[in-house]
């Protein structure tokens, strides 16, 4: 299963017949497999990483550090939950340290991710302060290195 | 004036050109080629290792070693051999660094050979071996393996070889081009030989690392061979670092320093720079290594299918990262064969007599390359079998691969 998953995260791609003959397993036990991660929301969604920059398209993002006030019962959840129902915001995730929250959000320019951020994010109950970051340059994604100068440098045929 | 060529020692100039670099100037002619190939790993090395070799000449790190090589990394190598196989060999008299497995080897085979010595080789085998016997003066004996006995020496086939002339036994395995590995009983088996007619073995390991489904046996370990065996690694295989040249040779002190003795005057010593590189895969490459042998063994998967499904008999390589199937159902040579492929569809793999006679009727084809690649490569090589008139199968979902499966097509139309 593991395996599976690893071939799925490098290549959402892959067929359950790929997958067979990569891993050496039936094919009906594989699909069995992914339709039971699949079920089980283990997989959550399968997706295509895009360098955005190359097809044209102005995106801008920010990282955003939330400091908040826990809730009872709760904790951060609550208020976690508010924030990451916005489609604005691509992720969030609770930190260890001098913020509470990382949220990362995207917009089509800055002045509408600092709208989010003063309107929407800084005035709901229980955030404390919001520092914004916006991202000058992405170097790696995910894994995959953005703009990667390696290449295959060996000769055709050698013993 | 005398020609060059009546000038040059008759040993060098008697030593055929190899079958290899003819069918390389073909390739590099051909735009747009997918090579299969390529006996190296499509990974680059990994970037901690690179990243500790840029440290060390940050840090000045540019003089000669030691002749026998850097006494940490004879160390570290020292380690790892015992906790892989349980073999301990002394780092400080026992262990020699080289530039890579073939100095290692023509020194071995230097600091042996008086002119007339036989040694035994199984082949197919890598294409150095036979020259480097050659240059040292020796004879080299073959010992024709093939697809009935997966490619594993027998040790009545070598107890057959055997002459009052025999100095060495050189094994290779996992082996190039075969992907053939050795079982510890049929190794057991070949140690009786050896122990009784005394002969020295040469073990070039250098893809043991590489060994799916079971576990490598190394030669050394086994009960009583440590003293008669000459034990030879490297790191260009398991750890991606062909060009850093890096090998090593473990033996018998006495031994070690003859071949040291070599080493000293004519190498003097294996570049520092690489030797950095080197002690860090060691000592930190083991998970990087891990990942790249796992990636390895799932197109060994992917390769095996392909062969099965146009029709070409394929016995299951468990080492390396070969194929070696059977083509004769095409019809055709080995050497037709790739230089058809070659024309017609762009795919480069090379012909299984360039490692010497018994490889003929097979072609080596290697799976160190992208999964994308190996799709698309073999998409074409089944287009160019079926053309030549061999039946593919009709398949089914992914079962294990069963060797006796692979059924043969009719030769000859294409």
């Amino acid at each position: 299963m593991r395996e599976i998953l690893e071939l799925l995260e490098e290549n959402a791609r892959l067929t359950a017949e790929e997958i067979a003959v990569m891993l050496n397993m039936n094919v009906d036990d594989v699909r069995d497999i992914i339709r039971e991660l699949e079920k089980n929301k283990t997989i959550l969604k399968y997706m295509t990483l895009v360098n955005w920059e190359k097809a044209g398209v102005e995106k801008v993002s920010a990282l955003i550090e939330v400091r908040l006030t826990p809730q009872r019962d709760v904790g951060f959840d609550g208020v976690a939950e508010r924030i990451y129902r916005f489609p604005e915001v691509r992720s969030v995730r609770l930190m260890s340290g001098a913020y509470d929250l990382a949220v990362f959000v995207e917009g089509k320019n800055m002045r509408e991710v600092s709208h989010f951020v003063a309107t929407k994010l800084s005035t709901i109950e229980g955030v404390i302060t919001t520092a914004t970051h916006f991202v000058l340059k992405s170097y790696k994604e995910d894994g995959v290195i953005i703009e990667d100068g390696e290449s295959d440098h060996r000769l055709t045929i050698t013993p | 004036m005398k020609s060059w060529s009546d000038r040059l020692n008759p040993v060098v100039r008697d030593i055929p050109p190899s079958g290899i670099r003819k069918f390389f100037d073909l390739v590099c002619e051909t735009p747009g080629v997918i090579s299969l190939g390529v006996g190296e790993p499509d990974f680059v090395t990994p970037w901690h290792i690179r990243e500790a070799c840029i440290y060390s000449l940050e840090k000045g790190h540019t003089m000669y070693t030691s002749n026998c090589g850097l006494p940490e990394l004879r160390r570290a190598i020292a380690g790892d051999l015992a906790a892989s196989y349980g073999v301990r060999y002394d780092p400080g008299t026992e262990i020699l660094i080289t530039v890579g497995v073939s100095e290692a080897l023509d020194l071995a085979m230097r600091a042996l050979l008086s002119p007339g010595d036989e040694v035994l080789m199984p082949e197919p085998s890598y294409v150095s071996y036979s020259p480097t016997v050659l240059m040292a003066g020796g004879r080299p004996v073959p010992i024709a393996t093939g697809l009935e006995e997966g490619f594993k020496l027998a040790a009545a086939r070598v107890e057959a070889a055997v002459t009052p002339r025999t100095k060495v036994l050189l094994l290779c395995y996992p082996n190039n081009p075969t992907g053939a590995v050795m079982d510890r009983q049929s190794l057991l088996d070949i140690a009786a030989v050896a122990e009784a007619h005394d002969l020295v073995v040469i073990s070039d390991e250098i893809y043991d690392k590489l060994t799916y489904d079971g576990k490598h046996t190394c030669v050394s370990a086994l009960p009583g061979m440590k003293e008669r065996t000459i034990l030879l690694n490297g790191f260009s295989k398991s750890y991606a670092m062909t060009g850093w040249r890096i090998g090593y040779a473990c033996g018998n002190p006495d031994f070690i320093a003859a071949m040291t003795k070599i080493h000293q005057y004519t190498i003097l010593c294996a570049p520092i720079t690489a030797q950095k590189a080197a002690l860090e895969a060691v000592t930190r490459g083991g998970e990087g290594m891990l990942r790249m042998v796992q990636q390895y063994n799932r197109r060994r998967h992917l390769v095996m299918h392909a062969f099965r499904d146009m029709g070409l008999p394929c016995f299951e390589p468990r080492g390396a990262f070969y194929a070696f199937p059977q083509i004769s159902a095409t019809g055709l040579t080995s050497e037709d064969f790739a230089a058809d492929l070659l024309r017609e569809e762009k795919v480069a793999v090379v012909p299984g007599n360039a490692f010497g006679p018994s490889g003929e009727g097979f072609v080596r084809c290697s799976y160190a390359a992208s999964t994308e690649d190996l799709g698309e490569a073999f998409r074409r090589m089944a287009r160019f079998v079926r053309r030549r008139g061999v039946r593919p199968r009709i398949i089914s979902g992914a079962r294990r691969y069963v060797p006796e499966e692979a059924v043969l097509g009719r030769a000859g139309q294409a």
